[in-house]
Order: C-alpha cells, then sequence, then structure tokens
C-alpha cells in the first residue's frame, strides 16, 4: 500500500480532531466516508491515538495506516490525520492553521475552557479551514478574518471574576501536573 | 501533592456540554420560535445541538426534522455568526433531517447577496443539500460565483463544484472555463482550487492534461498547495507514458527541488523518489535535499525524510550512504518514529560492523514504538540477516526478546507484528543451519504463550519438519506435546501431525510417539481424532516408503482441482476406483523471497485465495470445445514472446502441456489502430515428428484488445523420448482497414501473414515442479529399480550458482531442501530436484557438482519410469 503513488486530489485531510487531556473528544470531523464510518469506530481510533501520543509532544505519528500530525497546548490536543503517502508538510500547515485561528480567537488562551466558551466560534474555525476534506484555507490570519468571530469580551462583571480566577486556576493545576 | 478533592471539583463543570440531554436542548429549541429572536441564546441553543451531533448522539427523523424547520426560521436574525451557524446546521442536518431543500431559496438569496461574509458558506451549505436536477436551476449562479473576485466565494464554489463532480459530472463538466479562468487568480487559495477541479475534469483526458500542466509549468504558480498537486500530476503522467526522465515533466519536478517552500521541495523529492526505473543519478539531488531535511527542527520534517530515505534505501542503499552521518543523529531523535526510521535506514545501508551497535540502540526503546514501526524494524531485519548471515545470533536474540517482551505487554492485537517476527526467525532458520537450534528453542518458547492459532500452527509445522532432523529432537517432544493437552482444536491437530513426523524419522523415539498417539486418539475434536488414528496405522507399518508418502511429503496435487475431480467422479459412478494421476498438480508455490517489502505495509485486506494460474487455463481451455478429452492439464508454461516489444504486432505464446498433447495459446496483440484483423492463426511446422491436428484461430483482433488463438497439437507416441521439438510460426490473418478514429472498417479486407520467431519445445515444458519437503524420503521411497548415473562435464559453467541455477531452468524442476543456494566459498555442491513428469510418473535427480575449471556433474536419476530417467539423461547429454 505504501509504494502505491497518490492519486492527484485535493481530499488531502481524512480527520481533524480535538481532545480533552483525558481523551475525550470535544470536536471531531472525518471526511473519508470509508474511513471509520461508525461513532464506535471512530472513537476507538481517537483512544488508540490518545494512548499513543499523549504522553511525548513528538508532532507526528504513524497509526492504523495513518499519518498523523499533532499539537498539545495546555489541556487540550489538536490532531490532524491524513493517508499514509499524504505529505506531512501539507497536514502540517492546516494543523499550524487550525491552531494559529483558534489562538487569535481565544486571544491566546488555547485551553479546554475557554475554547467551550467559544465553541460556535471553534466550530466555524474548522468549517473555513477544512471542506470536505479539502484545504479552503491556509493562512490564519485569513481564517479569521471570514469567521469574523468575536470572542466574549469578559467585561469585569462579578461572574467573569470567577471565571477568570477559574482559569488561572487551570492553568496553575496543569502546569503543576505536567 | 496535590489535593485530590481540589483536582475533582477543578475538573468537574470545566465542560459546559458534559451533561446535555439531548431532549432537554430540544425542548430549549422552541425558542426559535419566540419573536423577537434572541441572538445570543438562539446561538447557545445551536451550538449545543452541533455539539451532541458531534459527540454521535443519535437523532430521528422527526425531531431532527422539527429542530431543522424552527432553525429556518433564525435567518429573519441578521447577526452574523447566527447566521453562520444556521449554515453549519443546515450541513450537519444535511443527512438526518427531511426536506432540507425548504432554505435553498434563503441560502440562494445570501449567495448572491450583499454580505461577503455569508456568500462563501451559503455556496457551500447550498451545495451540500443540492442534488443533480436542482443543480441546473443553480447553474447560473454558481458559474458566476466560480469568476467572483472575492476569493473566499471563487474558492467555496470551486471546492462545491468539485464535491459535486462525483454526483453531476456533466453539469459541473460545463463550467470548465469559469475554472480556467480561476485558475489565474492572484489569491493562492483559489488557485489550488481551481487546478483542483480542472483535473478531475480532465483527467480521462491525457492530451488536456498535458496541456494544463505545460502552460502551468511555464507561467509558474504562488501557491505552494499548487505545486505539490501539479507535481503529483506531472509523476503520474510519467508513470502513464512511460516517458523517460529527458521529458519536460521530469524537467519540471525536478526544478521543484529549488522551490522556496519546504512542501513543494519535499513533494518533489518524494516524487523522485517513487518513480520506477530512477536510477542513481537522478537520484542524488532528491537525496541531497532529504539530507538537509534530516536537520531540521521541525519533527514532521525530519520524519517525512528519514520515511523518504528509507524507501530510497530498499532499492538504493548506496544512494543514501552519503547521509548515514546525519542518519546518525537521528537515532537518539526524541520522536521514536524518526529515531526507528533512521535505525532500519541504517541497517540497511551501514556496514556489517555497525550492526551491533544499532541493534543494542534501538533495543532501548523499541517497547516504546508503535506495532507499525515494530514491523518496520523486524523487515528491516530480516533483510539484515539475508546480507549478513553471520550476524544470525545477533538477530535471533532481539526478535526473541521482542516476543518475549510483548507477551508480558499485551495480550490482545500485536498479530500483525509477531507474524513478522516469526515469519523472520522462520526464514533464518532456514537460510543458516546453524541458527536452527536456537531459532527452533525460542519457537518452542513463543507457542508456550502464544493466542494466535494461525501462529502456532505455522511454527508447529516448522517444528514437525526441522525437529526430527537435529541432534536431540527429543527436547522439541515435551513442548509439541503441551499443545497437544492445553490448546484449541486446530492447534492439536497440528501437533498430532508434527508428532507423526518425529516417529517417522526416529526410530528410537517411536514408541514414545506411539504411546502419545494413542492419547490423541481419544481426543474430543473429529479431526484431531482422525489424524491420530491414520499417523498411528502408518506409523505402525513401520515401512519408509510409507512414511515417505503419507508423513513427511503430502499431497502434491492442487486442491481445487482434486475436488472439481472428486466432484466429477461422483458424477458419473464408474467401476473403477479414482485414479489420482488424473488430478492437475499444484504448480509448486513461488518461494521468492520478496526482500523489498514496503516499511509499513500493513495492508488490511484480507489476503484473497486467488485461484492459482493453472487454474484458469484449465478453465479456459476446457471452454474450447475442439479441446475436449484431453484430460486435465498437466502445466502451463511462462510466457514466451515471439516478437520484439515495439512492432506491429505484439504475439506471446503460453505452452499448455497434456498427457498426450499439448496446446499452444497464442496471445495477440494489434498495435495499429488503423487495421482490424480477422480470422488471426499461428500455422506451426514442427520439426520432429510432431503432428499439429487443428487451429482454432482468433475470430477478430480490434486496435489494442488482446485475443487469443489456439494449436492443438499431438506427441509422438511411438518415440516418448523426443521431447523436444522447434517450431517455426507465421501468423496469418484477413486485413480490413479501418478509420482509426471511429473503429469502422472496410467492406473487404485481404489476407496477410507476418513471420514469428520460432518456438521451443524442451524438456521443461513435460515437468511439473513439484516440493518434497523432504528430499531424502522420497529417495527412498521411489527406490533404485530405474535409477541411472552419468557424469558430465560443464566447461563453459564458471561457478557452481551460475551451473545450479542452469540445471534448474533446463529441467524445470523443483529444487528441495534449498539446494539451491550454494554456500559461499565452497567448492563442491549436492543439488536435489523434483518433478512429475508428463503421465504422472514422479521423477527425482540428484546432481553432485564440484568445482575444478570448469563444473563436473554428476547427475543421478530415480523415477518410477524407465522412459522418463532415459530422456532425463538423453537430455542433459
Amino acid at each position: 500500500m505504501d509504494s502505491a503513488a497518490l492519486e492527484p486530489s485535493l481530499y488531502t485531510v481524512k480527520a481533524v480532531f480535538i481532545l480533552d487531556n483525558d481523551g475525550n473528544r470535544l470536536l471531531s470531523k472525518y471526511y473519508d466516508p470509508e474511513l471509520y464510518p461508525s461513532m464506535k469506530e471512530q472513537k476507538n481510533f481517537e483512544t488508540n491515538v490518545f494512548n499513543k501520543t499523549h504522553k511525548a509532544d513528538n508532532e507526528i505519528a504513524f497509526l492504523e495506516g495513518m499519518t498523523i500530525v499533532y499539537k498539545s497546548s495546555i489541556d487540550l490536543f489538536f490532531y490532524v490525520v491524513g493517508s499514509a503517502q499524504e505529505n506531512e508538510l501539507m497536514l502540517m500547515a492546516v494543523l499550524n492553521c487550525l491552531f494559529e485561528s483558534l489562538s487569535q480567537m481565544l486571544r491566546k488562551n488555547v485551553e479546554k475552557r475557554t475554547l467551550l466558551d467559544n465553541m460556535d466560534g471553534v466550530f466555524l474555525v474548522v468549517d473555513e479551514i477544512i471542506d470536505g476534506g479539502v484545504i479552503l484555507e491556509s493562512d490564519p490570519q485569513q481564517v479569521i478574518e471570514k469567521v469574523n468571530y468575536r470572542a466574549d469580551d469578559n467585561p469585569l462583571s462579578e461572574q467573569s471574576v470567577v471565571q477568570v480566577l477559574q482559569s488561572a486556576k487551570e492553568q496553575i493545576k496543569w502546569s503543576i501536573l505536567k | 501533592m496535590i489535593d485530590r478533592s481540589i483536582l475533582m471539583c477543578l475538573g468537574s463543570g470545566s465542560n459546559p456540554f458534559q451533561h446535555l440531554e439531548k431532549s432537554a436542548v430540544l425542548q430549549e429549541a422552541r425558542i426559535f420560535n419566540e419573536t423577537p429572536i434572541n441572538p445570543r441564546r438562539c446561538l447557545h441553543i445551536l451550538t449545543k445541538i452541533i455539539y451532541l451531533l458531534n459527540q454521535g448522539e443519535h437523532f430521528g427523523t422527526t425531531e431532527a426534522t422539527e429542530a431543522f424547520f424552527a432553525m429556518t426560521r433564525l435567518f429573519q436574525s441578521n447577526d452574523q455568526t447566527l447566521r453562520r451557524m444556521c449554515y453549519l446546521t443546515i450541513k450537519e442536518m444535511a443527512n438526518i433531517s427531511e426536506d432540507v431543500i425548504i432554505v435553498t431559496s434563503s441560502l440562494t438569496k445570501d449567495m448572491t447577496g450583499k454580505e461577503d461574509v455569508y456568500r462563501g458558506p451559503a455556496i457551500r451549505a447550498l451545495c451540500r443539500i443540492t442534488d443533480t436536477t436542482m443543480l441546473q436551476a443553480i447553474e447560473r449562479y454558481m458559474k458566476q460565483a466560480i469568476v467572483d473576485k472575492v476569493p473566499s466565494v471563487s474558492s467555496s464554489a470551486l471546492v462545491s463544484s468539485l464535491h459535486m463532480v462525483k454526483m453531476s459530472f456533466d453539469v459541473v463538466k460545463r463550467w470548465v472555463n469559469e475554472a480556467q479562468e480561476a485558475a489565474s487568480s492572484d489569491n493562492i487559495m483559489v488557485q489550488y482550487h481551481a487546478l483542483g477541479l480542472l483535473y478531475h475534469l480532465r483527467k480521462s483526458d491525457r492530451l488536456a492534461v498535458t496541456k494544463m500542466l505545460n502552460k502551468f509549468t511555464k507561467s509558474g504558480l504562488k501557491s505552494p498547495f499548487a505545486y505539490c498537486m501539479m507535481i503529483r500530476i506531472a509523476s503520474k503522467l510519467l508513470e502513464e507514458t512511460e516517458g523517460g526522465h529527458d521529458s519536460p515533466l521530469f524537467d519540471f519536478i525536478e526544478s521543484c527541488l529549488r522551490n522556496k517552500h519546504e512542501m513543494v521541495v519535499y513533494e518533489a523529492a518524494s516524487a523522485i523518489v517513487h518513480m520506477p526505473k530512477c536510477t542513481a543519478r537522478e537520484l542524488a539531488p532528491a537525496v541531497s535535499v532529504l539530507q538537509l531535511f534530516c536537520s531540521s527542527p521541525k519533527a514532521a520534517l525530519r520524519y517525512a525524510a528519514v520515511r523518504t530515505l528509507n524507501k530510497v534505501a530498499m532499492k538504493h542503499p548506496s544512494a543514501v550512504t552519503a547521509c548515514n552521518l546525519d542518519l546518525e543523529n537521528l537515532i537518539t531523535d526524541s520522536n521514536r518514529s524518526i529515531a526507528t526510521l533512521a535505525i532500519t535506514t541504517l541497517l540497511k545501508t551501514g556496514s556489517e560492523s555497525s550492526v551491533d551497535r544499532l541493534m543494542k540502540q534501538i533495543s532501548s526503546f523499541v517497547s516504546e514504538i508503535s506495532d507499525e514501526f515494530k514491523v518496520v524494524v523486524v523487515q528491516a531485519i530480516s533483510a539484515l540477516c539475508q546480507k549478513y548471515p553471520r550476524k544470525h545470533s545477533v538477530m535471533m536474540n532481539f526478535l526473541s526478546n521482542m516476543l518475549r517482551d510483548d507477551v508480558s505487554s499485551s495480550k490482545d492485537g500485536g498479530f500483525e507484528y509477531k507474524r513478522a517476527i516469526v515469519d523472520c526467525i522462520i526464514s533464518i532458520i532456514e537460510e543458516n543451519p546453524e541458527s536452527k537450534e536456537t531459532g527452533l528453542a525460542h519457537l518452542c518458547e513463543f507457542i508456550e504463550d502464544c493466542e494466535h492459532t494461525v501462529l502456532a500452527t505455522k511454527i508447529l509445522h516448522m517444528l514437525g519438519k526441522e525437529g526430527p532432523r537435529t541432534p536431540t529432537p527429543s527436547k522439541y517432544i515435551r513442548f509439541i506435546f503441551n499443545r497437544v493437552v492445553l490448546e484449541s482444536e486446530a492447534v492439536r491437530a497440528a501437533a498430532v501431525s508434527a508428532l507423526a513426523k518425529f516417529g517417522a524419522q526416529n526410530d528410537d523415539l517411536l514408541p514414545s510417539v506411539l504411546v502419545l498417539m494413542q492419547r490423541c486418539m481419544m481426543d474430543s475434536d473429529d479431526e484431531v481424532r482422525d489424524r491420530a488414528t491414520f499417523y498411528m496405522n502408518v506409523l505402525q507399518q513401520k515401512q519408509k516408503a510409507l512414511n515417505a508418502a503419507y508423513i513427511f511429503n503430502g499431497l502434491s496435487v492442487s486442491v481445487p482441482g482434486l475436488e472439481k475431480s472428486l466432484h466429477q467422479y461422483t458424477l458419473e459412478p464408474s467401476e473403477k476406483p479414482f485414479d489420482m494421476k488424473t488430478v492437475p498438480l499444484a504448480t509448486a508455490p513461488i518461494t521468492e523471497q520478496k526482500t523489498e517489502i514496503a516499511p509499513m505495509a500493513t495492508s488490511k485486506l484480507p489476503e484473497k485465495l486467488a485461484p492459482s494460474r493453472q487454474d484458469i487455463y484449465q478453465e479456459q481451455l476446457a471452454a474450447i470445445p475442439e479441446f475436449q478429452g484431453l484430460g486435465p492439464l498437466f502445466k502451463s508454461s511462462e510466457p514466451v514472446q515471439l516478437t520484439e516489444a515495439e512492432t506491429e504486432y505484439v504475439v506471446r505464446c503460453i505452452k499448455h502441456t497434456f498427457a498426450n498433447h499439448m496446446i499452444f495459446q497464442f496471445d495477440c496483440t494489434n498495435t495499429l489502430n488503423d487495421q482490424l484483423l480477422q480470422r488471426v492463426l499461428v500455422q506451426m511446422e514442427p520439426s520432429e515428428s510432431y503432428e499439429v491436428l487443428h487451429y482454432v484461430p482468433a475470430p477478430s483482433l480490434p486496435y489494442s484488445q488482446p485475443s487469443s488463438c489456439y494449436s492443438l497439437v499431438r506427441l509422438p507416441e511411438d518415440d516418448p523420448t523426443a521431447v523436444s521439438c522447434t517450431f517455426s510460426c507465421t501468423m496469418k490473418y484477413l486485413v480490413r482497414d479501418c478509420d482509426p478514429n471511429t473503429g469502422e472498417p472496410d467492406d473487404d479486407g485481404y489476407n496477410d501473414e507476418y513471420v514469428l520467431e520460432d518456438l521451443e519445445v524442451t524438456v521443461a515444458d513435460h515437468i511439473q515442479k513439484v516440493l518434497k519437503p523432504n528430499f531424502g524420503a522420497a529417495w527412498e521411497e521411489i527406490g533404485d529399480e530405474f535409477e541411472k548415473e552419468e557424469t558430465f562435464a560443464l566447461a563453459t559453467v564458471r561457478t557452481l550458482d551460475e551451473a545450479v541455477n542452469n540445471i534448474i531452468s533446463f529441467l524445470g524442476m523443483q529444487p528441495c531442501e534449498r539446494s539451491d543456494k550454494v554456500p559461499e566459498n565452497k567448492n563442491s555442491h549436492v543439488l536435489f530436484l523434483a518433478g512429475v513428469f508428463r503421465g504422472g510418473h514422479d521423477v527425482l535427480v540428484r546432481a553432485r557438482l564440484a568445482l575444478a575449471d570448469g563444473v563436473t556433474m554428476q547427475v543421478t536419476v530415480r523415477s518410477t519410469d524407465e522412459n522418463v530417467v532415459d530422456v532425463i539423461l538423453a537430455s542433459v547429454g
């Protein structure tokens, strides 16, 4: 399977997913209907990938015949999956764009709580980067402009103070745990 | 230590979506119907719905449809994010809700409206719910959108068109001019998408693709993605046209090695490496850019580079030697995938002295790497063992450690990789007699705790084959008998067969084996009992010939063939007993070791049990009425070319041998597109007393569609030793000129002929290869009734290897006991060959070779028929 040349095609990305630090799915999209068609297979794959990758920040792995590039941030793991023959750097371009866009949108607070608070924006960002497996945009600046999403401004109300504290606590917690 | 309870309270509640209830969310969705619309709350609920769908929550059609229709009201709001989330919901629900086309008009309005932020996403949502009939209605808008000056609109339209190519190729094909225009866009993504769409629309038309490539290679591209795409198209085209490396396409790919984007450079290097028939000189520039990448700070790039170098090393190890230093630096890489690939590459390119060090390095982290890479490591070791046989003890230890560690770490899974290890150990044992005992000991240990039936039976078979011939066979008995006690039916049956082989080979073990057999006859499984009873009775006869025929060397007929013959026999009851000789023989398995296994070749497809080539021929020939009553097909030869490669007509011949006849199958191909050939046959003039009985012409031979014609020949009956013959062949046919474009032929034609090269029938065509796993036993079984011996001097042959290969290919017999491999630095060698002569007579050849100035050969032939012995000796002389 490995030596067969790649059929020229725009369909580069097989799947993309974001997991938390327990390996739970926060967002995932599978673009190839033949790859893990059922939810159970998808979750199995995600668990397997998570188990093999969460300990060391290695950027790239090869599992179940798929090339997987990944990146972690505080309590989040971002994965982009492509076929074994795919150009690894193209997958990296997608991963970087995803990460940079989210980082900008979330004002550098790339951690679970902020991500979930702005989940609508996250869905839109992923939608602007990949459409049905085709790389739609690779420049984070463009993505942010297209999505035109404003993360909650958090005017200093009493509720947001609690939130700020909460997020600070979490960050401290994870820096201790690392 | 951090207090656990604090952690707990920090952990929970951090996910606002954690305990979402589908029914509650759908309940909340009712506020979509409230006026005025509260965008913030609605947005939150839509997010929840999408989140639930994403988690795999199942929505029933009714509830989904209800929510979908409620959502359509939200188009009244002008909140940007809310509208965007509506598009997403439409896409997510397109397959689960009914009547999604209700939003068509809203989406069409957004797609053509003034708000640029809406237009792109609206197009993508619209195309998601559109089918072929509706596509025509929006065709006008799509065409406009493709050439829109706003990049996001154009990209969206192009990508959506690409998705729809599968569904409505004919409609999308009409947008090719618009796509062409978009391809010259300044925006890099638009250019990439346009190029992709253009290629998909034109890929069946090679000329159009070539034109497209030429245009863009000249004008240059902005997008690195587009370059990667172009490189792939170019290398595919090169492969299809088998273009030489002087082609402009190759120049283009090579020029991409100097692109400023790493992505493009890597794509080009990888394309060059993957080209078939690439020479070392052409590889050099690609290898040197990969070498540079090896020291990149980016792990992905290092990985990509070393993975590609690993591939180069399989075919051209010398081309990679220059990178050895860079690879050495990678063997301590924190990314174990990179380290593994670097080490396996070095194992292929490095010298024998570095092996120990590399093996030590890799064993320090082998438990950390994924199964896919463990297979890569094992394959590299397997290749290494063939290269440096002296290193087998290091390898063997390493492999057995891998097996042992894995057994303790994970009970389930790992099958692929354990199989790779077992295969590797078995091949070492077969290659290298010195390693036999240690290897068998490791395997014995492995089956003590092996949960894979396939592997256990394979190892038991191996033990049965090799164990009895070791100095102390008795020590294996315990391992084998443990299997009889502990394992599943299939393994127990295999263990019984293995035991029988020990009893048959070693007289002193026979009594104990018989006792064990007796116990196996009480087994709860039919197959195990049957085998035990059968072997018990054979062994009690204490006859060497019986042992050889029924225990060491099993059936040599093809199993599908046997099945078919037996079925036929039961259909036509007859007085005669069933004759095994009428069953076609199994074509000997091709034992070429595939050393060039691609790394990560973990294809998930189950291996299909294809019918053998001979079974297919048998079917094809049986379908021709003229060839009835010839008996079973005995042997089919490899195709022989009767024309040069680049001629008007290409003809190759396959020789099918039957008991008293031969059929020559001529596969003809007409390479002239302005001719239609009819009534094609090949006329044959034999040099000996062969008699051509019948010709079966090919009725018609249109341009580039191969077709076959046949000739039936009777072998001389009065002179059984006349096995070789030369036929001069002429192809005769009726030519009808035709229009190259339409293929419409003229009304009348003319007869013509074409002289082919001569066709030789040799002794090899009369002998089928049969593998005798235990040659010595078979030799005794046949006996020396018709033994003949003669000595020959092969003056022209310089080495033993050459002599062995000549003899094998001349006689067309199967080398046994791996005697086709001549050990290094030896002056004498014994070659064992086994086969079956036409008519079903076993024939065995033992050739003792001695190397002096030339090679002297003493040939001893044994067979069940005297004529056969004469034929073989006569043909050798």
